[in-house]
């Protein structure tokens, strides 16, 4: 295991390339009000968090990440373009897996720039993998825009596509919607009872915050519901076929473009991926060997909703990804009260980079 | 150094645990006054008894200070991550049955499944500004419950006791609880949702992985699992 001056050392030195890019450093504090964060993720950031309290702040969370403190700041007084870098601890709960740290050090680049995503997104993620030259890694990209278009472009009602778009980041609840808006599973008894009008209540009285007029709508809405036409087998199946897409990057924009003639609705999403990966290529990377997953991103707990990428570990499969990151679009409008910038960032743990390199 | 046997230190749970040992030759009971926990085990050699809430049971177990000990799978469950890798049950004990379920209040008639719960959660945000609280002492296994479900736009707010008081107090729209018959739900004007089932408890003697054993303790441990099960 490296020591902890070790990591400092290189942490020090990864952050030196983003600052020789001109990035600002910053230090957001290690506690965070925990009502944002929350506010973000819900219940589950608690399962990833450490939360502590006193008495006249309320709940305060240890930093699980930079991101978030770092474009609350840059909305509240940053200039434009903004590029930013840190490198610090943060915190994370385990509870699976004792052989994970609870406490590590990333270093991180986040850039605010309206000018060209594409080259945005080339520029994290050529800087970082230059950073990760010479170590047994092996870059992963995707695009959560695209599965975002094809939702939206599903012909189906705007409540189904918003509900879907709502589970894009919970695979399993996102498959049993879908299943369901195309008929492929059954209504339960008690929904079919409900549209029928013979639900009963048995006169229960209504306790609690949640009133008859809310219940009223949803019955509403579910009786609305069950009148809009089934999404056909055929738009599951491309949708399926989309999620499948895990090639290396030329070959994976063959298939979206083949996908894009009975799919039109991604043909933007489909060409900012081309301009990224050309955006790429001016860059030096190697984009004939980039591997792209279409679903890649939607399972962990982030806020992505564009350009995502990991950097795993080719001999340790065990260990989590070396550098993640991803463009960040929404988040900037859910903290930016009103405003919103493009922005994308990624950061790497020094510590297990040098756990790599001792391995060699 | 004798073996450490770990059971609850009141109520019903107690009389129950003694009851059982003392069916299978094992004579548990309390020593001194009533309000005094210490006790004492007849009918096997190098056996000490140690007196808790059944709360501090699992805790007990994981850090090896207890061998063997009698307690709920849900405080198991909800105490330890990893549970498996600490204690193994050996016996379920056929009382002390509770399921951790998830209820919602009877006038709900639009919802009956999780699905239904994960629907009325995101409009219930949507209306008052606020996630959808439930209300629960069993933060871990109901938080892992609903993620795995995929259920957003819930926060759970904790409550140690009378939990199906707090949707009419209106501190939380929802519960998470155990409940062994359903009546104190059904009195609190509350329902169990359908695909609601979070875990099935009873009382199980479980035997720590985490505590040390030489031959003398050993040799004691393999009498009494095989005089018990």
């Amino acid at each position: 295991m490296p020591t902890s001056s070790d990591t400092l050392a290189r942490a020090a030195s990864l952050r030196a390339i983003f600052e020789a890019q001109g990035a600002v450093l910053v230090e957001p504090p290690i506690l965070q009000p925990a009502d944002t964060l929350l506010d973000l993720y819900g219940e589950d950031i608690r399962a990833r968090a450490y939360v502590t309290s006193d008495a006249l702040r309320g709940e305060q969370m240890l930093r699980p990440d930079f991101t978030v403190p770092v474009v609350q700041m840059h909305m509240a007084h940053g200039a434009e373009p903004a590029r930013y870098t840190y490198s610090g601890e943060v915190f994370r709960r385990q509870e699976h897996d004792p052989n994970r740290p609870n406490e590590y050090i990333q270093v991180g680049y986040e850039v605010f720039d309206r000018a060209d995503p594409a080259a945005a997104d080339a520029e994290v993620f050529a800087l970082i993998a230059e950073a990760m030259q010479g170590l047994p890694v092996r870059p992963v990209t995707g695009d959560i825009g695209v599965l975002m278009a094809a939702v939206q472009g599903l012909e189906t009602s705007p409540a189904r596509k918003q509900a879907l778009m709502r589970h894009i980041w919970r695979p399993r609840r996102f498959r049993a919607l879908l299943d369901r808006y195309a008929g492929r599973s059954p209504v339960p008894a008690s929904r079919q009872a409900l549209l029928a009008g013979d639900a009963a209540d048995g006169g229960a009285p209504m306790v609690g915050l949640r009133s008859s007029a809310e219940i009223d709508a949803r019955v509403a809405a579910l009786r609305e519901d069950a009148k809009t036409a089934p999404i056909s087998e055929q738009q599951v199946d491309l949708f399926d076929a989309l999620l499948e897409v895990r090639e290396t990057l030329p070959n994976a924009l063959s298939r979206l473009r083949d996908l894009m003639v009975d799919m039109p609705a991604i043909a933007d999403a489909v060409t900012g991926v081309t301009d990224r990966a050309e955006a790429m290529r001016a860059r030096g990377i190697d984009t004939d060997a980039l591997l792209f997953e279409a679903s890649h991103g939607r399972s962990s707990m982030e806020y992505y909703d564009g350009f995502v990428f990991a950097f795993r570990a080719e001999t340790r499969p065990d260990l989590p990804s070396i550098a993640t990151g991803g463009r960040y679009d929404a988040l900037t409008r859910r903290l930016g009260q009103g405003d919103e910038i493009p922005a994308v960032g990624g950061v790497m743990r020094p510590g297990l980079m040098l756990e790599l390199e001792a391995g060699q | 150094m004798t073996l450490k046997l770990g059971v609850p230190s009141k109520g019903r749970l107690m009389e129950k645990t003694f009851e059982w040992f003392g069916a299978r030759g094992v004579r548990l009971q309390r020593t001194g006054s009533d309000r005094e926990y210490a006790g004492k085990v007849e009918g096997v050699e190098d056996v000490s008894l140690v007196l808790l809430s059944a709360g501090e049971i699992p805790r007990e177990l994981s850090a090896g200070r207890i061998h063997l000990g009698v307690t709920g799978t849900d405080l198991v469950q909800e105490k330890l991550a990893l549970w498996d890798q600490l204690v193994e049950p050996l016996e379920e004990l056929n009382f002390g049955h509770a399921d951790l379920i998830i209820a919602v209040p009877q006038a709900w008639v639009d919802v009956d499944t999780l699905d239904d719960l994960d629907a009325a959660a995101a409009a219930f945000r949507a209306e008052h500004g606020f996630r959808l609280r439930i209300a629960t002492k069993y933060h871990r296994l109901v938080r892992e419950f609903l993620r795995t479900h995929g259920v957003a736009d819930y926060a759970l707010v904790d409550s140690q006791g009378a939990t199906e008081g707090t949707v009419l107090n209106e501190t939380a729209e929802a519960i998470a609880d155990i409940t062994s018959s359903g009546e104190t739900l059904r009195a609190n004007h509350l329902k169990v949702l359908s695909d609601g089932l979070i875990l099935q408890s009873q009382a199980t003697l479980w035997r720590s992985r985490m505590a040390p054993l030489e031959d003398h303790s050993r040799k004691a441990l393999k009498t009494l699992i095989a005089q018990l099960t």
